[in-house]
């Protein structure tokens, strides 16, 4: 049985479909990384995983259990935009992340727990390079510092699986080179699943163990929203940079033009 | 260079703000002396000293039967009045501002039920508030909670309905249930918009409380600028809109200092 598994799931809105029969098994540990081109699904892909929307045929089964229909624990997110609590400082940002779970009325901790929490948290800012930053709001952060922060609020209520939506999107490069070391490096050390949506395919590659690209099969020209986008290529990637060349080589054209 | 890009220099601003108020007072004074020259009974504008009179008799000169001081027994009826009616009206605005911004169902039942409410003009049902709860205080605390709440609430709504749903969802991903999203994501939130919201509603709160006042009482501001006017007593009306006005911006610098204080990440950026 597979840690994650899409049984013919279908998503559509009204009579727009978005996605149609997805088959997918996906093992604990795996790095997916999704592209295509915009509109193809995959923020959509991204957001039935996360609970935030139920797909409208088939379903999803995590653990050989269906999927909660909400967002809960067992899946962190960062988002592009909006991913942390403008009215926190960084460290309340990351305390919050375990004070939810553990105080189910007050949502924070009081005395010895706090100091703990605090601590652990201190741990993890340091880890993604914010421990100077501690006391400061979000707002006063660049946004590859955001986006860390995000990281690690996201990582300290220990999800099995991580979705990010675009994470980096709006990073400028040298940024985003830092982050995607400090993805490698935080993936190597849990036993995290992720699924990250990417428009840059050099990134789906240099992260991913697993790309899956995007893209309609089906076109009606009379009804372009009659059917839906399908996952077309679902390539496991591997150390072995000459297989890898070998597999960029059979994309068509028109799938590394559009993500590029 | 085009006016839209012509910005003031600090003086230049000071000098800009100023102008107007003077010319509104050399117009009053210049209008007050010719009609007392015309007429020393004339009591419609009233001259500077005559109005410093007044405010000798009825702010600084103690009353020998009761030994108090009338301007500030009313200033102290009014501020309590008003400071009453808004302690309720942010509390119950905040409450229900949070119950229909957060929970879809609350919003579907009651939201409607606010918006038909807020539309009531407050000052229509003023003798039903003296009728149910008599002429005293309460019913002019009354009329400033029942005027302002549904406004607020529904500010309010609107700003936590329009709190990034990525917000949200993140909060549930980290944990949270029903309550503590609203107790930790969307209340602190909220509370920095409260001030900003009350700070916009000042002026209607003052506008209920001389109303209600003027109608009925014994004591308040708006009770004695509607009392002297039987004499045409601009002396004594002039000085009390004035004090008036100061306490509204008082109050409204107040809230502005407290918000600067209170919820620093609000300001500025605001991502």
């Amino acid at each position: 049985m597979s840690f994650i598994e899409f049984k013919n799931v279908w998503q559509r809105y009204g009579d727009h479909v978005v996605l149609e029969g997805l088959n997918l098994q996906i093992e604990e540990g795996e790095f997916c990384t999704l592209v295509g081109a915009s509109g193809c699904g995959k923020s959509t892909f991204l957001r039935m995983l996360l609970g935030q929307e139920t797909p409208a045929k088939g379903e999803i089964l995590l653990d050989g259990k269906t999927l909660a229909a909400e967002p809960d624990q067992s899946r962190g997110v960062v988002f592009q935009k909006y991913s942390v609590f403008p009215h926190l400082t960084v460290l309340e940002n990351v305390v919050i992340g375990m004070e939810f779970s553990a105080s189910p009325f007050w949502g924070r901790f009081l005395g010895s727990k706090k100091k703990e929490a605090r601590r652990k948290a201190t741990e993890i800012l340091q880890r993604v390079g914010l421990e100077h930053h501690l006391h400061q709001y979000p707002s006063a952060l660049s946004g590859g510092m955001q986006q860390r922060l995000a990281i690690a609020q996201a990582l300290i209520a220990q999800p099995r699986i991580l979705l990010l939506d675009e994470p980096f999107g709006a990073l400028d490069p040298g940024i985003r080179k830092d982050m995607h070391a400090l993805m490698l490096a935080l993936c190597k050390e849990t036993k995290l699943t992720v699924f990250m949506v990417t428009h840059d395919l050099s990134e789906g590659f240099h992260l991913g163990t697993r790309l899956m690209v995007f893209d309609k099969v089906r076109v009606d020209p009379h009804a372009p929203k009659a059917y839906g986008a399908r996952i077309t290529y679902d390539i496991k990637l591997n150390q072995d940079r000459h297989k890898q060349q070998e597999q960029v080589a059979i994309l068509p054209s028109h799938v590394l033009k559009q993500t590029n | 260079m085009r006016l839209i890009n012509q910005n003031p220099s600090k003086g230049t601003r000071w000098m800009l703000a100023i102008i107007p108020m003077m010319l509104i007072a050399i117009v009053y004074l210049v209008n007050s002396h010719l009609r007392l020259v015309d007429n020393p009974e004339d009591k419609l504008l009233p001259s500077v000293s005559q109005m410093v009179d007044a405010v000798k008799l009825m702010a600084f000169t103690e009353d020998p039967s009761t030994g108090s001081y009338l301007m500030l027994d009313d200033t102290l009826a009014s501020l309590k009045r008003l400071g009453l009616g808004l302690a309720i009206v942010a509390f119950l605005g905040l409450m229900l501002g949070i119950l229909l911004g957060a929970i879809p169902l609350v919003r579907a039942s009651l939201s409607p039920l606010v918006g038909v409410i807020s539309m009531v003009p407050p000052l229509a049902i003023l003798p039903i508030l003296f009728i149910v709860f008599g002429l005293d205080e309460l019913s002019k605390v009354m009329l400033i909670v029942i005027g302002l709440t549904p406004m607020l609430a529904r500010d309010l709504e609107q700003r936590a309905r329009e709190l990034p749903k990525e917000i949200i969802i993140k909060a549930q991903t980290l944990g949270a249930n029903s309550w503590t999203v609203m107790i930790r994501v969307i209340l602190p939130q909220l509370l920095a918009r409260l001030l900003t919201s009350l700070r916009l509603l000042m002026g209607s709160a003052w506008l209920f409380l001389i109303s209600a006042e003027a109608i009925s009482a014994t004591e308040g501001l708006g009770y004695r600028i509607f009392l002297v006017r039987r004499y045409l007593a601009m002396d004594v009306i002039l000085p009390y809109v004035l004090w008036i006005t100061l306490l509204a911006w008082l109050t409204d610098y107040a809230l502005k200092k407290l918000h600067h204080l209170c919820f620093p990440w609000a300001e500025g950026a605001g991502a």
